[in-house]
């Protein structure tokens, strides 16, 4: 019989390699997915057993001003209300945000419609640099000189929200910022030509049209900061000043949800409620960071319909 | 104020952002460096850390650093190569791949703490692994592999389509060709990419604090057995990293010199940290032109 | 440009003396739900060269590529039918794609050579395949080199890198790395569409030596080309192969009208 004929009805070796490859390959996306889904399963049984097992009141869980597990309240229910750290996390998030947004957007603004060259050869890296820096060193930095400034400028301790807020600013500067370029750059060119054509300066023409344009992108930068602001742990947990109160102003003592985490968590006994209420806050962080996903996704389905 | 007046105001004031953010980053790195630098020297790099007196070093710290860095590279390299060939490779537009897709985005965007909590969970708790080496490894893992995989993903898609129709015609399997072909053709890519992946994990404390554990140990660094308890590559042994050593000591350090250990460590992370930034950057460029060199 | 029937054909019959290489039987090729190749039957006979020519979108890189199932890489495509190559249908799943691919082997429209050495380009799939022997792979690298008559112009360095090369040097190393795999059939997609004029001679040139080995299928969208080196013709249009015949005859008498106005220019 003919060989050939004959080889072709067998399975060849590369056949084989390629079933072991989309196995292989296969396997190893499997695995990340697994840990995604273990991080969840996992994170929720702790987290809910505060409610379940504890009995905890979700409610008053989020709305209660009094975090001391191991204390119970007249009625004999433990007393965790995770308030103080819901608003410390919301409250350096958003200020920070607020803060950061317009640094980034006018940093962005200079880096592709005033001076493209200097931006690429100056700011460019330099973004890419404060990027890279380790979120210790930030804290470090907050600690030593951000924290003793405020508590001369404005007395007290110097630990609070505005230091976290001052730390967190300059951590998600770059990420908003270099994606705030991207989403300039993306605005054709015939828009600012048709802009500038009809007599518009530049300025009108970024403030009117430019930015318009790059909107939804943009906000997806800001929203992508807020997600990382929200969920850095150590650097905020440094300057912080960790006091699970609620906090009166910017300048006093107050925690948020990573910063009990991290100085907790090794505090307490697996399985006591003092412990189920910490991963009750992880839960809660864990889906804070889903909710700023499905944000992303939203705003890039709004940018897409436009 | 009419326009013309406006739009120069804009402009200045865009300048004066553009001015302040690099006034930021180099009284950042100036500060670091000044304070840092002086208390840098061989001792200082070489020698153990001191919990209640002054002149420790934070040489136990560095190798921690590094050994874990590579032992996590390790582990996560070849998954995310797998991943990315994967997704890059195999994956069909249904349901599975978006699936897939979105659990690498929320891997990717989860709070480093989470990851390192859910480290200390399984792999210090529910396997025993206690505070180690290991554990640490498989927390950075985590927390690296879905920048890795995209990396992957991304370098591979640069390399068209006609390179892998080309080793398909010859007979050969997609993966061979893969393998073979597009992957040593993306390799610049995938190289920037996993330096500047170290570059992460070298700087992550809060995916370590809970998992790598926060105290090092002494180490006998004649004693290169693995299965050795005071030997440095014993994957079973606690170790705090340079960067977790950094957050220790500001929080809680009694040393008396806290602030100029902190200071030095600082600066050798920083320098660290720009080391892999110029290297990702120079690997990158020289490989790319090396594959693409006309002769 | 009018619509011409798709009914209104003309197939060359083959004796039962002349030898068939391969043959298509009722191709069809699916793009999703779209049919884009309406059921094609041809034959093409041993050692000859025979072109594919049609205007964009007429199905016939399509059809050129669905014989060694290059588009099983394409997601969403789909072709049923039959093709018979050594008595066997390979459209089949019976039949492993990648050893039947060894025996028909394809050029493309772009010169995709790998970013490898030129040595490498053409001995990479044969060591692939098992061929260590560093002798017989010199040997192989000489005779597909010269085969492809771009020996001479590279012997003296066989390390510089495959992308050095100009476009139609490029080309014909993918020639080269395609006869290295010794193939009963060599399928090629427009291969001198992106080159200019001098090495589009050469390859032609370099065609019209290999057909005493080989059986070459070209799709081409230059009709002289088609004129010059083809022994048969086919004439595709909408996803039909209209007419198919002897060149001499496509380009003189045409049977029907579709290919009469195309190949004199009326459309494409």
């Amino acid at each position: 019989m003919d060989p050939i004929k004959e080889a072709m009805l067998h399975r060849s070796k590369a056949a084989k390699l390629e079933r072991r490859g989309r196995w292989i390959s296969f396997t190893c996306i499997s695995i990340i997915v697994l840990v995604v889904v273990a991080i969840f399963s996992f994170v929720a049984t702790r987290g809910l057993a505060t409610f379940f097992d504890n009995k905890v009141n979700l409610w008053s869980f989020l709305s209660k001003t009094t975090w001391s597990p191991a204390v119970k309240d007249a009625h004999g229910a433990p007393q965790v209300g995770a308030l103080p750290m819901i608003v410390g996390s919301f409250g350096v998030t958003f200020l920070s945000a607020i803060v950061a947004t317009p640094f980034a957007v006018g940093a962005a603004i200079f880096m592709t419609e005033i001076s493209p060259q200097v931006g690429k050869r100056v700011l460019q890296p330099v973004i890419e640099l404060l990027v890279g820096i380790p979120s210790v060193v930030y804290g470090f930095i907050g600690l030593s000189v951000v924290v003793p400034l405020i508590r001369n400028v404005f007395g007290g301790t110097g630990f609070g929200i505005l230091a976290g807020t001052f730390v967190l600013f300059v951590m998600i500067l770059p990420t908003v910022t270099s994606m705030t370029v991207d989403a300039l750059s993306a605005v054709p060119r015939h828009y600012r030509e048709a802009s500038l054509a009809l007599g518009g300066t530049r300025w009108q023409t970024i403030s009117k049209v430019v930015l318009r344009a790059a909107m939804p992108g943009i906000l997806t930068g800001v929203v992508f900061g807020m997600a990382r602001a929200f969920g850095e742990a150590l650097a905020v947990q440094m300057v912080i000043g960790n006091a699970a109160l609620l906090p009166q102003n910017l300048i006093s003592p107050a925690s948020t949800l990573t910063s009990v985490l991290t100085s907790g968590i090794g505090n307490t006994v697996m399985g006591s409620l003092e412990n189920n209420a910490l991963w009750s806050l992880a839960l809660l962080l864990l889906l804070m960071s889903l909710a700023f996903n499905l944000l992303i996704r939203w705003i890039g389905k709004k940018g897409e319909m436009k | 104020m009419d326009a013309k007046q406006k739009d120069k105001l804009a402009t200045g004031i865009l300048y004066a952002i553009a001015g302040i953010i690099v006034l930021l980053l180099a009284s950042l790195l100036g500060y670091i460096l000044i304070q840092g630098l002086p208390h840098v020297s061989w001792h200082f790099l070489t020698s153990p850390a001191k919990a209640f007196e002054a002149g420790g070093g934070i040489g136990i710290q560095l190798f921690n650093s590094v050994y874990l860095l590579v032992l996590s590279m390790l582990i996560s390299v070849p998954i995310a190569l797998g991943a990315g060939i994967y997704l890059a490779e195999y994956a069909k537009a249904n349901w599975i791949t978006d699936v897939v897709r979105t659990a690498i985005e929320i891997l990717s965007s989860l709070p480093s703490v989470v990851v390192g909590l859910f480290g200390f969970l399984v792999f210090v708790l529910q396997f025993n692994f206690g505070f180690s080496i290991l554990s640490g490894a498989l927390a950075l893992t985590m927390f690296n592999l879905p920048l890795l995989t995209r990396n992957v993903e991304d370098s591979l898609r640069q390399v068209s389509f006609a390179q892998r129709e080309a080793g398909l015609a010859l007979g050969l399997s997609r993966w061979e060709t893969v393998i073979h072909v597009v992957i040593p053709e993306s390799l610049p890519g995938i190289i920037t990419g996993m330096i500047l992946g170290a570059g992460r994990v070298f700087g992550e404390a809060a995916a370590l604090i809970y998992t790598a554990g926060q105290s090092a140990p002494a180490l006998n660094f004649s004693d290169w057995n693995p299965f050795d308890i005071a030997s440095p590559l014993n994957p079973i042994r606690p170790a705090e990293t340079l960067a977790v050593h950094i957050w220790k000591i500001n929080s809680e350090g009694i040393q008396p010199d806290a602030a100029a250990v902190s200071a030095g460590a600082s600066a050798v992370l920083i320098l660290a940290v720009l080391l892999f930034n110029i290297l990702a950057r120079f690997l990158g460029n020289r490989l790319y032109r090396k594959m693409t060199a006309e002769s | 440009m009018q619509n011409y029937s798709l009914t209104d054909t003309y197939l060359k019959p083959f004796d039962a003396g002349q030898e068939i290489a391969i043959a298509t039987k009722d191709l069809k090729v699916f793009y999703g739900e779209k049919e884009a190749i309406h059921g094609v039957s041809l034959p093409f006979e041993r050692y000859k060269i025979t072109a594919l020519i049609g205007a964009s979108g007429s199905g016939k890189s399509t059809f050129l590529r669905s014989l060694n199932r290059m588009n099983d890489n394409i997601e969403g495509t789909k072709v049923t039918g039959q093709i018979m190559y050594r008595d066997l249908d390979i459209n089949s799943n019976a039949v492993d794609v990648y050893e039947m691919r060894k025996h028909i082997g394809m050029v493309f429209q772009r010169p995709n050579p790998f970013a490898k050495s030129i040595y490498d380009n053409i001995t990479f799939a044969p060591r692939r395949f098992g061929e260590k022997r560093k002798a017989v792979l010199d040997e192989l690298v000489e005779t597909s080199l010269k085969q492809a008559a771009l020996w001479d112009q590279v012997k003296d360095d066989l390390n510089q890198s495959g992308l050095s090369l100009s476009g139609g040097q490029q080309q014909r190393l993918c020639i080269a790395r395609a006869i290295a795999m010794k193939p009963d059939i060599l399928l090629l997609d427009e291969p001198a569409s992106a080159l200019d004029p001098i090495s589009t001679a050469t390859v032609e040139e370099t065609l019209l030596r290999l057909k005493d080995d080989y059986t070459i299928i070209i799709v081409t969208h230059n009709m002289q080309q088609a004129a010059r080196i083809s022994d048969y013709t086919a004439f595709f249009y909408s996803g039909t192969a209209i007419e198919y015949d002897e060149t001499r005859k496509i380009f003189t008498r045409p049977k029907i009208k579709a290919t009469e106005d195309y190949v004199s220019g009326h459309f494409g």
